[in-house]
Parts: structure tokens; sequence; C-alpha cells
């Protein structure tokens, strides 16, 4: 007979140390990471578009120059109404997606997005006199009328006399035809006649010229307020966009709705991760409460990667987190049974373990490369919140990898290897009689 | 739940062929509902706008229909969501214009206090989304043959595969049949399945696997049945506790996870029990069929081959 080994107390301690060391590392810091996560647009509030892309001119092609070019007139313009953190990214050929989080102007946003700024000033029969080429670059700005004392927005045409031949021109014109048309955003079935009747117009303005004005200063009057001039101005300073944006999709959440969906996203992933935590305990036993403390690791290091990344979390984000609690029990599930198994045919709790654990390892490894290789192509063919659910998938399954391969084993192996499971195979959740004799 | 494989009496391969006729048979139903009755299609494949309303108390169709008749709309289709039907959901075919939206949400600010939550689409995404899928789909499987085949054999590869497609047709039969609305997180439901069923079907044929190493000879139909029965009985514990762990996680979403995640989570549990069933009873079956057909074939090369010296 040999002699029984004792109880290696040291190895229970450090388990004892090692959970003790991660609760205080998860207690004190999780709510920081939960928070900083950014929220999608589902889950904040606020609003997204998607654009497809044209150039205004026919000749003209849509390449990434123009697109970079379009983005960062657009990103010009969003700080014009003080957003923070927009969030704007070109996809595909001819895409643009503006992604605005709480926004509470949608209104103004919209309007401030979709216009593309240019200016043109054109006669009664749409004949351009001059466009926005011809003014200063950064020259507009808000001011007011000298004798009405309106809120006007000027401009400053680059060419000293440009602006005086143009007024000399109209003023010579009969009455009702010596309009100086303002417009904004003209296009070629656009005609005055029409235009000057709608009462929301693309022209600005349609002052009549009596007399020549040598200035290099137009003034814009349009019936502003001072927010609204103030808006224009920022719109002309921020530069014409060089393309024309149609609306592919938008997409708008108001605050509260998207708050609504989150807490019941949230309770219902509470619900599930507990019951999935029972039934492990229930059914595993000793290697169930292994598994919960893996778990929790997991949950908290998915956070804190996925902070790391600083990847938005939507709606899907949230359901692919708590389908990853699944997955990483699974891991934890195949290990356990392999223990289990070599325990029923007899061998000793630490070679059980072992050998439970080497061989669960090349089916896990398989079975997350396949899925990996799935989620991968999900993210390269994905668009946005497709996406957010592959990225959430991906760091899931190397996440649980890390805990419930590496973290249960060093875990479960503290205790094995201390002896004090020797002989106790009710523990695993195996009783006696299933044991073959060796 | 532990399951003795030297006395067990489950037999998984005796049934082989009524589990293939159900499955081909229900497949095929499938096939027939999709072309003839097609899926519901949501508004993310269609043209329109929707506009959640979210108001303080219970609301009827009939009073969420008033309101935007005095913005001057008539909405195409109003459904209520929410725990007391505190939600209207309001869509428009063919779409509503910017200043149209912006007259509906304004509406609504002053009447419920909430924004209402709209979105347009042009079914261009949608159905390039879908296409996409498709296409994602079709190299993942080229993938996952070539990963397999490399780590196991061919045959287990084209097996795996048949089962991912036996899965997700499997979840748009159903989708078919019960005619649920189909929307863009639905595609990603159909795609986590599709990883969840590779995933599970990879379990059982690294059991096979190992299983074949440990074995002498293979000869014929018998040996190899006896082989992929034993595993399937090994891996069972396996297979159904972690079906039930993911299951409860996708169930609390069903119930619990508001109207946002419905459609997605109901896929996914429709997703799990075909991945589980196929698993157990299509997968490993098809490779056995595939396998003693190439063993047959493997002893008639021999035994030509043997003959001549005979």
């Amino acid at each position: 007979m040999k002699k029984r080994k004792g109880v290696r107390k040291g190895l229970i301690v450090a388990f004892f140390a090692i959970i003790i060391a991660l609760g205080a590392l998860i207690a004190t810091n999780v709510q920081d990471h939960a928070e900083d996560i950014s929220l999608g647009l589902d889950l904040q509030g606020g609003f997204e578009v998607l654009y497809e892309v044209e150039p205004v001119d026919e000749g003209s092609e849509v390449n990434r120059e123009l697109l970079s070019d379009t983005v960062s007139a657009l990103n010009a313009r969003i700080d014009v109404l003080g957003v923070s953190e927009p969030n704007i990214t070109i996809e595909g050929e001819d895409r643009i997606r503006v992604q605005l989080a709480g926004v509470t102007d949608q209104a103004a946003a919209r309007e401030l997005l979709s216009t593309e700024a240019r200016l043109s000033f054109r006669d009664i029969n749409d004949e351009l006199k001059m466009d926005g080429s011809d003014l200063v670059e950064g020259g507009a700005r808000q001011s007011f009328h000298p004798e009405t004392n309106q809120p006007i927005v000027t401009v400053t045409v680059d060419d000293p006399t440009l602006f005086e031949e143009i007024t000399r021109d109209l003023s010579n014109r009969p009455p009702g035809e010596n309009i100086l048309a303002i417009w904004l955003d003209y296009n070629e079935e656009d005609s005055f006649e029409e235009e000057i009747a709608k009462e929301d117009s693309k022209i600005v303005s349609a002052p009549t010229v009596r007399q020549v004005i040598p200035s290099r200063d137009v003034m814009i009057e349009g019936g502003f307020t001072v927010d609204s001039a103030q808006e224009l101005a920022g719109i002309l300073n921020a530069g014409a966009l060089p393309v024309e944006l149609t609306e592919l999709q938008a997409e708008s959440v108001g605050a509260s709705l998207g708050e609504r969906s989150m807490d019941m996203a949230i309770n219902a992933g509470m619900v599930g991760v507990a019951l999935i935590f029972a039934y492990m305990l229930v059914y595993y036993r000793f290697m169930g409460i292994i598994a919960v403390l893996t778990l929790t690791a997991y949950i908290y290091l998915v956070l804190v990667v996925f902070n790391w990344l600083n990847a938005v979390l939507t709606l899907p984000g949230i359901a692919a987190l708590i389908l990853g609690v699944g997955m990483a029990v699974d891991a934890n599930i195949i290990t356990f049974e392999r223990i289990k198994d070599e325990l029923r045919s007899g061998k000793s709790t630490i070679s059980a373990f072992r050998a439970g654990s080497r061989r669960s390892l090349s089916t896990i490894l398989d079975a997350n490369i396949t899925t990996i290789l799935a989620a991968g192509v999900l993210f390269y063919f994905g668009t946005s919140a497709v996406q957010g659910f592959a990225v959430m998938l991906i760091v899931s399954i190397l996440t649980s990898f890390i805990t419930a391969v590496f973290g249960a084993r060093l875990l479960l192996g503290l205790w094995v290897n201390s002896r004090i499971l020797n002989k106790k195979p009710r523990m695993f959740g195996v009783k006696e009689r299933e044991i073959s004799e060796l | 739940m532990n399951f003795d494989h030297e006395q067990t009496k489950l037999d998984f391969i005796k049934h082989r062929k009524k589990f293939f006729i159900f499955s081909a048979v229900f497949l095929l139903t499938g096939v027939i509902l999709l072309a003839t009755l097609g899926l519901n299609l949501g508004i993310d494949f269609q043209s329109g706008t929707t506009i959640d309303v979210m108001a303080e108390e219970t609301v009827t169709a009939n009073e969420i229909n008033e309101h935007f008749e005095e913005v001057g709309l008539t909405p195409d289709d109003i459904t209520l969501a929410g725990e007391n039907n505190e939600i209207g959901r309001a869509s428009f075919i063919g779409g509503l214009n910017q200043e149209e939206t912006l007259a509906v949400q304004s509406h609504f600010e002053d009447v419920y206090g909430n924004t209402p939550n709209v979105s347009t689409v042009t079914p261009i995404v949608g159905e390039e989304l879908a296409r996409n899928a498709v296409i994602s789909v079709l190299i993942a499987a080229v993938g996952i043959i070539l990963y397999v085949t490399v780590r196991f054999e061919f045959l287990y590869g084209i097996s795996a595969i048949i089962a991912l497609f036996h899965d997700a047709l499997f979840i748009l039969a159903i989708f078919s049949i019960v005619q649920m609305e189909v929307n863009i997180p639905f595609i990603a439901a159909v795609l986590t399945i599709i990883g969840y069923s590779i995933n599970d079907t990879i379990v059982t044929f690294d059991r096979i696997r190992e299983n074949m190493n440990f074995e002498k000879r293979v000869k014929d139909f018998s040996d190899l049945a006896r082989v992929v029965n034993k595993s399937l009985v090994q891996t069972l514990a396996r297979s159904i506790n972690t079906v039930l762990t993911v299951l409860f996680a996708a169930g609390a979403l069903f119930i619990l996870g508001g109207e946002g995640l419905r459609t997605f989570s109901f896929a996914l549990v429709v997703g799990l029990v075909a991945g589980t069933y196929s698993s157990l009873f299509i997968a490993a079956q098809i490779w056995l069929v595939l396998k003693s057909r190439q063993l047959k074939k493997i002893r008639y090369r021999k035994v030509q081959t043997e003959q001549p010296e005979a």
C-alpha cells in the first residue's frame, strides 16, 4: 500500500488569494469600464444617416479622394453643430454613414448635413453670375444690416471688380428683371419663377439691384435670426460639398426608447447568465464553482477588451456578449465532461484532470477556430450593426479561450494538485458505481 | 444525465433513414413555402419608413392613427408593442420625406413627451446585406471545408457543410411558416447559428476521429456505425448541456429582451434546436454513409488489383 500523501494547503491558499485579488480588481473598476464603453445609437439615442454620394458635375467620378473630401467637409459642418464624437465612415464605393449620438435637435442636424452649401448668384433667367469659387474662402460671417439692424450674412468677393460689374449689368435692366437671386444648392431643373413662390425656397434672398455697388462685401438678407445667420455663415465657411448626398437610410432613436431597449437587454442577460450559473453548479458540482468563477472573469474581461478596442456597443452586441457566455460555458462543459469520462474509466483525480484537460484542448481549439473563421467573414462583409456583432463574437471567443481553458485549468489545478479532492468523485458529479475498475 | 456508452441502448444509427427523410421532407416543404409564400420581409428589405412612438401608458392603434392623421398622414400599418402596449409602430410603405418626418417627430414630442424612433430605408441596403451574408456564408463554407480537410479529412468537411446548410435552411423554413417579420438582426442570428452549428458538429467529429484512431480495424459499415454511435453517446452529455446553457441565454433574450431582440432571439432558439438535432441525427450519419461508400470503393479496388496475382 502506498502511503497517502498529505494535503498541500498552500495551493488552496493560493486559490483563494487569486479569487480575492480578482474579485477586488473587478469590484473596484468594473463600474468605470462599463461606463466608459461607447454606446451605439440604438442604445443611446441619436441618429444615423447613410448617404449615397454622387458627384455634382456629371463628368467627375466618385473616388477615394472625393469621399475623403466630403467626409472632412461634413466633419467641419458638424463642428458648427457642436456635436461631440461624431462618427463618419466611408462604406463601400460610394456611401458615407454619419452617426450623431445624443443629438437633441435632429431637425437642424439633418438639414445641416443634407445641404450641399453651394452658393450661387443668378439672374431671373437662372443665368449664373457668380458662385462660391468667386468668394474669399472662409470669409462668410454673420453681422447686422446697417440700416434695419436685421441679422445678415456677409460674404467677400475675391475679385474686387466682379461684383461691381454684375450689379452694373443688373441695374441697367428694367424693373422686375433687375433681381439678383442668391441660391443655395441650385440644380439644373430649378427655375427662379417656381422656386421663389415656394415657402421653403432654395433662394435665400432675391434683392433688387437698383444701382452699381462698388464693394467687395455682399450682404445676404433672408429673414434670418441671429442663430440661423450664424449657422449659414458656418456652413459656408466649412466649405461646399463637392458632391450631392442622397439619403439611402435614416434611423433615429429617441433617447428614452434606446435606454429602454438597453435596460431590457441587460435585464434579460442577467436572468440568462443566472440560469446558466445555476445549471452549471447543479450539474457539475465543484467544477461548476470553477465555471462560475471563470465565467465572471470572462464577462469582466470582455468589457475591458471591448473598451480597449474603442468598439461601439450595439443591441446585437449585447446579444453577442450574452451568447458568448453560452460559448464560453461550452469550453468548460467539454473539459468537464472529459474529466468525468477519465474519472469513470478509473483514473485517479490528478491524472483524470491532466488527461481530461489535454484531450479537450484540441476539440475546443478546432471548434473555436471554425467559429472565428465564420465571425471573421461576417466582420469583413457585414455593415455596421452586423460588424458590431461580429467584433463582439470574436472578442468573446478569444476571451473565453483564455478564461475557460487556461483560467479554469489553473483554478481547478490548484485544488486537484492540493490532493484535497483525491477519492472524492462525487465532487465532480461522478457516482462511485459508475467507475469501472482499471 | 450520464450516458454509459458501454451498456447504452441508445442507437443513433438505426433510424438514420427516418431522420434523413424527415429532414428532406421538411426542408423541401420549406423551399416550396419560401418559393411561394416567401418570407415576411420587414421594412429593412422594403422601401419605407417605420416610426416607433412611445407613450407613458397604454395606447390603441386608433389613437395612434388619429395622431398621424392630425399631421396629415395615413400609416399603412400600425402594430402595438411593449408590456402594456405603450409603444405604437407605424409603417409607411414608400417612405416619408424629411419634412413629414420632422412634423411627425415634433407632433409626438408634444403629445407624449418622447421623440419617436424614425427609420427610413431603401431596400438596397437590406438586400445588399442579405446578398453579402449569402456570399460570406459561401466563402466561410469553403474556408471551413479547407480547415476541416487539413485538420480532419475531406469527408468530415463535406458532412459539416451539409449540416450547416441544413440548419440555415431550417430557420428560413420556420420563418416562412410562422411569417414572423424578417429584419437585419435576423441575418445576424442565422449567421450565429451557422457558427454554432459548425462548432457543435466539429466537437462530435473530433470524438469520432479520436475513436477511429483507437479502433484496430474498421472494415465495413457495422464497424463504422459502432464507432459513430459510441462517439455520439460519449458527446451526448456535452451536446445537451451546451445547447441548454445557450438556450437559457437565448430564451431569456426572447422573453425579456424587448421587441428589438425578439426576431433575433427567436431565430436563435429555432436554430439551436435545429443545430442540435442535425449534430445528433444528421451530420455524423451523413459522414457514416459517405465513409462506408469510400471504404467499399477502396476494398473493391484492392480486390481488383489483387486478382491478377491470384
